[in-house]
């Protein structure tokens, strides 16, 4: 092939080189092609989601490309004819073969040629199981569902009870079937609201690349083991939780979204649970740690979302959508601050509670002021950049919180002697700890 | 005179096949597959995607998705008739063209409502402004987004009332089409089933 390659070159085709490689699979050739202008088009999305804004302009048919494709076919056959002599001075001969069957297809495929972009596009509703994986993976949101699931990590491995791992294990494994189960519903419930915004429309079910029935069976079959799993092998206020959380999240969060602006304060809800769950799984009570992870989660989730939202009014509004930034942008700007600055003030309290040391708050206080700062100036401005700086704030603000808190954790002996239990020795306390 | 009766008759009976633009054709669209369906018509042949120039293969038993329709960013099917299709997969069938072109009207008049209201908002800004429709290199001229953002605020309240009832039959159609297909696939084990316990008995 290498020597075909270097004979092309020589032969002064004006071609690129790596064309040739793909005369033997002419199809793949034209998946190559095809992809070359969803490429382009991919681009034109995603520098539109870089901005967070999205144009609702009518898919224009671009008139060019079935054209341009025809251009390159033809060139192909060109080149295959020109090859064909110089291939017996060389070597094997299935590759005269291969050829000669490439031109063969390529006559045949020639006529087809003009319809087939259009048609290429139409797919066969039959679910394959080499896709399943895939498309399951994206109709359970999985990366969201793997940053739950690490929210619910940090809020266990927080609680002031030693580390046991299977309990970790379950509780980290329910909650995540829990959160695919949530999301396939929401998914399964937006259909055509997912269809009418950028970001949403290559979902597994706006594609047809699942039934909704299948999506429904799915959702039932993580659900039900996760939050079995989380009753039982846990314990039934984690079960509970999780229920509750399945429920808000489909049965409240997703209509209210269409209905009004208090989706926002259910949303954030539905973002605090995890961490308390994984909270309650180690300790088995809603103490004052938990609600404390919680309200953290609570108060980040507002300039999370806040701010991403100020990029996808447009979407928003015509989609039908309720959103702060679109109904209430002063109200949407004054919430994400307020709770920026709510994340120093629940960082402060993490000490009170005894939850962590004190240098909690102090090492954290940079970047709980850097956030608050680009809250203010999203405050101020009001525009796309201040937002898009927030936003992007917020991504690696959470994890590196956690992580401070999770290193400046409250070590257990210590927590012991300042028990306030009265006159108790070091054993009737951990006696009286152990659930 | 006969054969042109009959192709206008075949046609017709063909068109099991929703989802055009205007709203109009897929009512006419929807009375005729609704007429057709009843009437035995071509089982097993694929319908011709009325106007939408696509033909599935004719060996291909499953249905057929296309890309997004530019009115309504909705992704328009079409539904296989097979040979013996019974009342419940009808049934099925037939709720899922309604409610595929039920939302084909509303997209379709939603979305160019507010594509109409965005231009008329935007020239009636720039004139206030005092600018013209296309700036000196003939670009168009554009609001920024703070500048929209009025227009989508006062957008969205007018529209709530509407988008409310949408919800609600979209739900309704959602939750029946799921149900039928839960049916149809369960009346589907039990025919496999007992047609696997025939073949082990024999």
């Amino acid at each position: 092939a290498g020597l075909f390659v270097w004979r092309l070159r020589n032969t002064g085709v004006p071609q690129v080189p790596c064309r040739f490689v793909h005369l033997y699979r002419v199809a793949n050739n034209r998946l190559i092609t095809f992809q070359y202008f969803n490429f382009l088009k991919r681009m034109y999305v995603t520098q539109c989601n870089k901005d967070l804004s999205q144009r609702a302009k009518p898919k224009s048919d671009s008139v060019v490309s079935p054209f341009h494709e025809l251009q390159q076919l033809d060139q192909e056959k060109k080149v295959v004819h020109k090859i064909s002599p110089v291939s017996p001075e060389t070597s094997s001969r299935n590759e005269l073969r291969e050829m000669k069957s490439a031109a063969e297809t390529e006559d045949s495929v020639i006529p087809v040629g003009a319809e087939s972009k259009e048609d290429r596009q139409w797919k066969e509703m039959r679910l394959r199981l080499d896709d399943l994986p895939g498309v399951l993976a994206r109709l359970s949101k999985i990366k969201l569902t793997a940053l739950v699931v690490s929210t619910t990590s940090a809020g266990f491995a927080m609680a002031p009870v030693p580390f046991e791992l299977t309990c970790f294990l379950l509780a980290s494994l329910g909650t995540g079937l829990a959160s695919c189960a949530a999301n396939s519903i929401n998914q399964f419930f937006e259909v055509p609201f997912d269809s009418n915004m950028s970001r949403t429309k290559n979902r597994p079910l706006v594609r047809g690349q699942i039934s909704p029935l299948l999506a429904v069976c799915f959702a039932a079959s993580c659900g039900i083991p996760g939050i079995a799993l989380l009753t039982l092998g846990v314990n039934p206020l984690t079960g509970a939780l999780g229920a509750f959380n399945i429920f808000l999240y489909t049965c409240c969060y997703t209509p209210l979204k269409r209905m009004s602006i208090a989706n926002t304060w259910v949303g954030a809800v539905v973002g605090a649970i995890p961490p308390m769950m994984g909270w309650t799984a180690a300790t088995g009570s809603l103490d004052a740690g938990a609600l404390l992870l919680g309200g953290i989660l609570y108060s980040w989730q507002f300039p999370h979302f806040n701010a991403l939202s100020w990029g996808l009014r447009e979407d928003y509004s015509r989609g039908g959508y309720c959103m702060m930034s679109v109904t209430h942008p002063g109200l949407c700007r004054r919430v994400a601050l307020r709770h920026c600055l709510a994340l120093i003030g629940l960082s402060m309290v993490a000490p009170v509670l005894n939850i962590t040391t004190w240098t909690f708050p102090i090492i954290s206080l940079p970047i709980n002021l850097y956030i608050s700062y680009l809250g203010f100036r999203f405050y101020r401005d009001a525009d796309r950049s201040s937002s898009r700086k927030l936003f992007f704030c917020s991504l690696w603000h959470l994890p590196m919180l956690l992580l401070v808190m999770l290193t400046c954790k409250k070590p257990a002996l210590e927590k012991e002697d300042k028990g306030d239990l009265p006159g108790g020795s070091q054993e009737t306390a951990m006696e009286i700890r152990l659930p | 005179m006969a054969a042109a009766r009959v192709l206008r008759a075949g046609a017709c009976r063909r068109r099991l096949l929703l989802s055009s633009a205007s709203s109009s054709a897929s009512s006419s669209a929807s009375s005729a597959s609704s007429s057709g369906g009843s009437r035995a018509a071509e089982r097993g042949e694929w319908p011709d995607g009325a106007g939408l120039g696509f033909r599935p293969p004719a060996h291909s038993h499953s249905d057929w998705i296309g890309p997004p329709d530019q009115h309504s960013n909705l992704r328009p099917v079409i539904f296989y008739v097979p040979p013996e299709e019974s009342a419940l997969e009808r049934r099925l069938r037939e709720a899922r063209q309604e409610a595929q072109a039920s939302n084909q009207r509303f997209w379709a008049r939603h979305n160019r409502a507010f594509r109409q209201e965005k231009e008329e908002f935007i020239y009636s800004r720039l004139k206030a402004k005092g600018l013209e429709m296309r700036d000196e290199s003939g670009h168009k001229a554009t609001l920024n987004a703070e500048e929209m953002a009025d227009f989508y605020k006062d957008f969205l309240s007018k529209n709530l009332k509407k988008h409310l009832q949408y919800n609600r039959d979209w739900y309704k159609h959602n939750f029946r089409i799921t149900f039928l297909m839960g049916q149809v696939a369960l009346v589907r084990a039990l025919r496999w089933l007992r047609w696997r316990k025939k073949n082990v008995e024999q």
